[in-house]
């Protein structure tokens, strides 16, 4: 059993156990375990351990604490913290040491929190699997033999394995949510604009958000107090005043009203998955809330939509990284045009190769108009689909992904069944909207399920609230 | 032979004079240390994002007044996509389809035509890249040197319509744009030190046909006079290839200042595909009808309206009214002068002639003028109330332009005062005609040349004070009676 936020910081503020205890029991857990799960590509233990004693000994003055005092977080690794490297699992910027904090790590910093490292994911946040690493291996800490799901893979898998209590993800397109359904977690993306992305290595700029991922909802509703709110420094940051985000913690669910996708019901799911929807349904109607079927007529486009628009941004956003200046530049080279051609084909994998091409090809003269172009259009039509099902519900119930956890180099060679595993989490992502994955059950093979809920935009804190009780109805023993 | 036309269009970038960057809050200062003035999204580090400065929207929104353009509600920030080293993000946040500025016009003069409206099509908000520095570093022999200290300056890109059909227009258009830019205190328009660079367009077509020649594009071109001079070299290049019997090749071509003459720098064959797209990292930006009003009432008297005011109030020739207008500093410091001396034309006079010689001839600006326009006034109004003639007024403008005293000391102290004292004079005249009566009998036998000899007689004995007028008139009594 993982311990929650809730009860580390019971621990902390009773003293029964100190900052620096903790944190060694989470260094403990990752020397004994990551060599074998890989969550971590840096891990900066002494620094941790240091941060911990100086809030141990604040905190025994009595001195007024952050939120997150003395609390311990693993940190994606495309998010900057000064000092750290971001990598971004890339050779790409293997040596690139970042020189400032994005603003989710400036107000960490500012709320106690206790970076222990940076985790492992899919090359620029490019994949479903974090097999797209170009510098570690993850294993899904709850199937071995499986992948923790990606690109958040190793933030997820580190709050999986009792490495850390708290992880930040970024999700594009589901890399929250799957990684979080595969390793048995809870982890929400955001409302685009709730949380700044000053800072995050940007992928697909107008999907990507940071989000948290935790072991139970309350955990994750915290971490997002602390990260939430407008930055001035990210013009697509949304200026709306934050909400309490545990507001709807414990409420009763009598009266909501949950959307089921009609769309959503396609033979490729997996029947746990489908009985673990049956199952939330019919809790929640013994709740008192009422289940109604709703229409995203456009979802079929989801997939194909996503993938131009994040490839179109991604091939732009990823031009920076050409062998100038942090970036690596590759050795041998005679002129101008080898070193742009010889650093990136070295830097990136193949995955990133491919998307930047597909972006690249969607943006170019004579085809931006049908790609592109005709890409935002069906975007807007999905934005619209939503606003209409949300008239209907207040949240939308869903499955996370089609299946659980797949094989180690399952569907590596085929990437278009892997791109099919984000098919429930991009529209989210499409439309903006917030969703949260969280743990229902397992499958036959003892592999975690999620299934997921989408509010409307800002709609978080009774997102989480419906979240918190589902999860604790699968989590309580049945 | 066939008699050919020019087609020219500029495309100009002016550097808004906002004391920090377009997307990020770092000094524009020049002159300050290689890289030292940039910060994570100026150089483009990972995950670093722009916020854009309300400043350059303003002053984007104030030329759009200016030129009588639209400014729509809502535009775009799109990305143009293109490799190199001193381009830190690998695109360049620009506008494309729906700029800031849009179906604007200015008004021309040349010497001797008359004015000419010329269209511009729209003005979009830009960064500036950084700087590449090939040479005069330590390892410039084999390494080259990025300066990104430029990198996210804004940039007004003004493209003109090609209404443009000599060099001396092109010229003329430039000049006033730049008046325009100067009035409105955006840019300084610098072209030497870059902070107002030119492109040009230039085709030429044989007279009476209507569609355009193929065109190609001159840049470098660093100086007001480069982009008179390259036009009318690339001009009549073009004619010579077309009369030869050959074929414009659609190209973009470097000035060469020195060798005064162009290279190609690439063809349309490897043109390259910007793959422009709105810039997720910014909403579009939206200006306000508020935002809008508040940036007319910034907006200053233009050069065009002063130069016909000029003309207009003061009578001024238009060329005058051109020149005086051409420069908010010296249109400022001959207002000034005008007024305190209450005689426009005079004041014309002497800036024309006088002080703007002797400033070019000393290569100082205006800023660096030792007489100051009060100075200036009074020594016209001690000519307009004869306390000394013109000719004094040169020598004392003179002492003036060395010393910097007022035109009253200098007077004063050296005793320059005009001799209007008639009985004084009169005695003179008398004198001088008894001293030379070969030449009194001459002027009386009709020889009326020498009248100039008596006046400067006259004035050498009073050392050029006598007030001329009035020597005239009393010789004239004296000898014609």
């Amino acid at each position: 059993m993982l311990s929650t936020l809730g009860s580390i910081r019971e621990k902390l503020g009773s003293g029964e156990i100190s900052s620096e205890e903790l944190v060694q029991n989470c260094l403990n857990t990752i020397q004994g375990q990551d060599e074998k799960i890989g969550a971590f590509l840096q891990v900066h233990g002494e620094k941790a351990l240091e941060s911990a004693r100086e809030i141990d000994r604040r905190r025994q003055q009595g001195e007024a604490m952050g939120a997150l005092a003395g609390i311990p977080i693993a940190i994606k690794d495309n998010i900057n913290i000064e000092g750290f490297h971001t990598t971004c699992a890339s050779r790409m910027l293997e040596n690139f040491i970042s020189p400032y904090d994005a603003t989710v790590i400036q107000k960490l910093k500012a709320a106690g929190a206790i970076f222990l490292g940076k985790t492992n994911m899919d090359e620029f946040a490019m994949g479903s699997s974090t097999e797209h690493s170009a510098l570690r291996k993850t294993v899904n800490p709850c199937a071995p033999s499986c992948v923790p799901g990606g690109s958040s893979g190793g933030s997820t898998a580190a709050v999986a394995a009792g490495m850390a209590p708290l992880a930040l993800g970024s999700s594009t397109g589901g890399s929250i949510r799957q990684p979080a359904a595969f390793c048995g977690v809870v982890g929400l993306k955001p409302t685009y604009g709730r949380v700044s992305r000053y800072g995050l290595v940007a992928f697909g700029s107008s999907l990507d958000q940071i989000g948290p991922i935790a072991s139970d909802v309350p955990g994750c509703a915290e971490l997002l107090q602390v990260i939430a709110g407008h930055d001035p420094f990210d013009s697509t940051s949304a200026p709306n005043p934050v909400e309490d985000f545990s507001a709807w913690l414990g409420q009763p669910l009598k009266g909501l009203r949950i959307g089921l996708v009609s769309e959503f019901e396609t033979e490729g799911l997996q029947p746990e998955i489908q009985a673990a929807l049956t199952r939330a349904t019919a809790f929640l109607k013994a709740q008192g809330a009422e289940c109604v079927t709703i229409q995203l007529p456009h979802t079929e486009y989801a997939i194909p939509t996503y993938y131009l628009i994040a490839t179109a941004e991604a091939s732009s956003n990823l031009a920076r990284f050409d062998g100038v200046r942090y970036t690596k530049r590759a050795e041998g080279i005679r002129n101008l045009q080898e070193m742009y051609t010889q650093s990136r084909n070295q830097g990136f994998g193949m995955e990133v190769k491919r998307r930047i091409l597909l972006g690249t090809y969607c943006l170019s003269s004579g085809y931006y108009e049908g790609y592109y172009l005709n890409a935002q259009r069906v975007r807007t039509k999905i934005i619209e689909d939503y606003q209409q099902a949300f008239q209907k519900c207040d949240l939308i119930l869903a499955p996370t992904t089609p299946t659980s956890a797949f094989e180690i180099g399952e569907k590596t060679q085929d990437p278009v069944a892997m791109y099919l595993s984000d098919i429930f989490t991009v529209p989210a992502n499409l439309a903006g909207i917030p969703a949260i994955s969280f743990p229902s059950g397992k499958d036959q093979k003892n592999r975690p399920i999620g299934l997921q809920l989408m509010a409307p935009f800002f709609g978080e804190a009774k997102m989480l609230g419906v979240a918190d009780h589902l999860h604790r109805h699968f989590a309580a023993p049945s | 032979m066939i008699s050919y036309e020019p087609v020219i269009g500029l495309e100009v970038h002016a550097q808004l004079q906002t004391n920090s960057k377009l997307f990020c809050g770092c000094s524009t200062k020049f002159g300050a240390n290689p890289n030292g003035q940039t910060c994570p999204t100026c150089i483009g580090l990972p995950g670093a994002l722009p916020v854009l400065n309300r400043k350059a929207v303003e002053f984007a929104v104030k030329f759009g007044l200016a030129i009588q353009a639209q400014v729509p509600a809502r535009s775009i920030f799109a990305r143009k996509n293109y490799f190199y080293p001193d381009l830190p993000k690998g695109y360049q946040i620009s506008q494309f389809e729906q700029p800031v500025v849009k179906d604007g016009h200015l008004h021309i003069q040349v010497e001797g035509q008359p004015s000419k409206r010329i269209g511009i099509t729209r003005a979009h908000l830009e960064e500036d890249a950084g700087q590449s520095a090939h040479d005069g570093w330590p390892q410039s022999k084999t390494k080259s040197y990025v300066n990104l200290n430029r990198s996210g300056i804004p940039l007004l890109e003004i493209v003109s319509e090609p209404d443009l059909r000599s060099p001396e227009e092109a010229y003329a258009y430039l000049t006033e744009l730049k008046a325009i830019l100067q009035y409105l205190e955006i840019c300084d328009g610098n072209m030497e030190e870059g902070s107002l660079r030119c492109d040009a367009n230039v085709s030429v077509r044989p007279v009476g046909q209507e569609k355009f020649g193929t065109r190609t594009e001159l840049k470098n071109l660093n100086s007001f006079n480069n982009v008179r001079r390259a036009i009318q070299h690339e001009i009549n290049r073009q004619i010579a290839v077309l009369n030869s019997g050959g074929e414009i090749i659609q190209a973009t071509l470097l000035w060469d200042a020195e060798a005064q003459k162009t290279r190609v720098m690439r063809t349309k064959e490897d043109s390259q595909d910007y793959r422009y797209f709105p810039d997720p990292d910014l909403f579009p930006l939206a200006v306000s009808p508020a935002m809008v009003q508040a940036a007319k009432s910034l907006i200053p008297e233009l050069p065009r309206a002063k130069y016909e005011r000029f003309i207009r109030d003061w009578g001024l020739p238009e060329i005058d009214a051109q020149i005086l207008t051409g420069d908010k500093v010296l249109a400022a410091y001959y207002e000034q002068v005008a007024q305190e001396c209450n005689n426009p034309k005079s004041a014309a006079n002497w800036i024309m002639t006088e002080l703007l010689r002797e400033l070019k001839s000393d290569d100082r600006g205006l800023d660096a003028c030792p007489i100051n326009a009060s100075h200036l006034a009074e020594l016209i109004r001690l000519i307009d109330d004869n306390t000394i003639s013109g000719k004094i007024a040169k020598e004392v403008f003179g002492e003036m332009f060395s010393t910097g005293k007022s035109a009253n000391a200098i007077v004063e102290e050296k005793g320059l005062r005009q001799i209007t004292d008639e009985s004084a004079l009169r005695q003179l005249v008398e004198n001088v005609l008894a001293q030379f009566p070969a030449q009194v009998e001459e002027y009386r036998g009709g020889k009326q040349k020498v009248f100039g000899f008596f006046v400067g007689e006259m004035m050498k004995a009073t050392k050029g004070k006598a007030n001329p007028a009035l020597v005239n008139q009393l010789l004239r009594n004296c000898l014609d009676t």
